[in-house]
């Protein structure tokens, strides 16, 4: 239970790890929009080649990336047959009981698995991948501050987020104290239906959520013991710059995305 | 007498309502003054009101009555603003019963730097005091670590160090070493022992750990919201009737020494710890 990764970040000594984490949540946004922006065979070949290039960069295990394709597979899946089946177009390619593909659907279908594919893999690579959770967080209070004029509480926002990856570890080892100290008192765990199963986890529950609310109140006391006040008057440790080197990718994010408009006009095969 | 107490109490009262709505008292006037760099022991069965006592000094909890000071500042003065909270909890930290409930940060030196975060210090100058602190508790080669994988005494001498950040006057364990391991006690108690010797840090040490109270200046015994004892430990030992009767023990050794007298064993003096009462008692075999 101690071993509990949080998120998944990787580490490594990579150009994308040293990035400004503001600059990669930038860079990730980007990444969508620019997924989004390739209409045909040459842009997604070029967006292909772009997550690869990715990958290189941070320099992580390429089947480690893959694996958090995993969860997602049911949804490309899903997709993928839905654009088959149900894409319309002009060339038929096969026709048969009530059912017509046709080669529309065929490159519709291949072209939303790759678009699926290059954005979980882009913005795991940027995000959880090669940036750990607190950086992220401090990065989102950076990025959300300019909301502060219109009142959104951007520094609650991120230390509440902080909170919850501080104690994610100590409520795990509660739960599995409580469970023990349940099945020694005879609960049974893992017989029975979903339904039976469910009701289990009650007595598990209960007790976990009394003592987190207990915890949140200490916590409370403790900050306010440490002159914590929210985000006024309140400076950082750790202050992290923006370098030549993240305007750079900014740059070449950019260039990446108006290579893809000019690819759309150099369009062979099907246009989305 | 004491020259400028660093907190000074008069008759101070304190009660909470319970769910009838009824006023249950806790504290029933505590005159108490306690001078700059002194090391204090605040002894009390649960219930007692030690730690609610604890809970006023630093403004977690308001007074229904009676004088109180701290740090030269008066805490029952109606014009106290919000700034003169957060200046007295600089001066005055807490370190609490359960050490996970009061670390904030995922990264042992993030939590470090809350407190002088909060105070609006300067990055370069909380770098140069999360350094010294971890240093001054030992725990500079952890400073990158995740505080759940520390033990418990680690926890609490990292909390320790996140109030010294804060560069305090006076800190107040809160039955800080409750939830350790004897090992875990000693390195927590041999910690603010050297801050009190070394940098002149006024410590509070609530506890129910007698040979804790036996290794202060002053032990206090707070029995139903009243002072009962105030001397050092020697002084407060020797009456272990009274002990008693407010809920409490005795430390082992003093228990022993008062057990063999009443057998008719010669013994001189109250010691208070175990090397003192081996002594006495191998000196009393000598004369045997």
């Amino acid at each position: 239970m101690k071993n509990i990764a949080f998120g998944q970040y990787y580490p490594a000594h990579s150009p994308l790890h040293a990035m400004d984490a503001r600059m990669k949540v930038i860079l990730s946004v980007l990444y969508i929009v620019a997924a989004f922006l390739c209409k045909n065979v040459l842009a997604f070949g070029a967006l292909l080649v772009s997550a690869a290039v990715l990958l290189i960069l941070s320099r992580i295990p390429a089947r480690i990336v893959l694996r958090s394709l995993r969860p997602l597979f049911f949804i490309m899946l899903f997709t993928a047959v839905l654009n088959l089946f149900f894409a319309t177009g002009t060339s038929v390619l096969v026709s048969f009981w009530r059912i017509t593909i046709y080669v529309e659907g065929v490159y519709s279908a291949v072209f939303m698995l790759v678009r699926i594919i290059v954005l979980i893999f882009g913005t795991s690579i940027f995000l959880t991948y090669t940036t750990t959770p607190i950086a992220l967080t401090d990065a989102i209070e950076s990025l959300l501050s300019p909301l502060r004029l219109i009142r959104f509480p951007a520094h609650e926002f991120a230390m509440m987020m902080s909170i919850a990856l501080r104690f994610i570890p100590t409520l795990m080892e509660e739960t599995s104290k409580i469970m023990n100290a349940q099945k020694a008192r005879g609960v049974d765990f893992s017989s029975g239906g979903l339904v039976k199963r469910a009701k289990a986890l009650v007595p598990i529950l209960i007790p976990l959520i009394v003592s987190s609310v207990r915890r949140a109140d200490e916590l409370a006391m403790a900050m306010e013991c440490r002159c914590y006040r929210g985000g006024k008057g309140r400076t950082k440790m750790k202050v992290s710059h923006l370098r030549i080197g993240d305007f750079a990718a900014l740059a070449c994010m950019i260039a990446f995305g108006a290579t893809l408009l000019y690819l759309n006009h150099r369009g062979i095969g099907y246009t989305m | 007498m004491m020259k400028e107490p660093f907190i000074h109490t008069k008759d101070l009262c304190y009660s909470y309502s319970d769910e009838n709505g009824l006023q249950q008292p806790v504290l029933r006037g505590i005159t108490l003054d306690i001078a700059k760099g002194e090391y204090v022991a605040i002894l009390g069965h649960n219930g007692s009101g030690k730690s609610t006592l604890a809970k006023l000094f630093n403004m977690i909890l308001e007074p229904d009555s009676g004088e109180l000071f701290v740090a030269g500042q008066d805490l029952t003065s109606p014009t106290l603003t919000e700034d003169d909270f957060y200046a007295l909890r600089r001066q005055v930290g807490m370190v609490f019963q359960n050490p996970d409930n009061q670390l904030v940060a995922t990264i042992v030196e993030d939590d470090v730097a809350f407190g002088p975060e909060n105070l609006g210090v300067p990055s370069a100058e909380i770098r140069a005091r999360v350094d010294a602190a971890l240093a001054t508790v030992g725990m500079t080669s952890y400073a990158r670590h995740e505080p759940h994988r520390l033990s418990g005494g680690q926890k609490q001498r990292v909390a320790i160090a996140g109030i010294l950040a804060m560069e305090p006057n006076c800190i107040i364990l809160d039955e800080a070493t409750a939830m350790l391991d004897p090992s875990g006690r000693k390195e927590v108690i041999e910690t603010v022992e050297a801050l009190n010797r070394e940098k002149g840090i006024t410590v509070l040490s609530i506890t129910h750990y007698m040979n804790e109270a036996a290794r202060a200046d002053r032990v206090i015994v707070i029995d139903d919201g009243v002072v009962i004892m105030d001397g050092t430990p020697r002084e407060v030992f020797a009456d272990p009737a009274r002990l008693l009767a407010a809920g409490l023990d005795v430390p082992q050794c003093t228990s022993l020494v008062h057990a063999l007298r009443a057998e008719g064993v010669a013994l001189e003096g109250d010691p208070v710890t175990v090397e003192e009462c081996a002594d006495l008692i191998c000196r009393a075999l000598e004369v045997i």
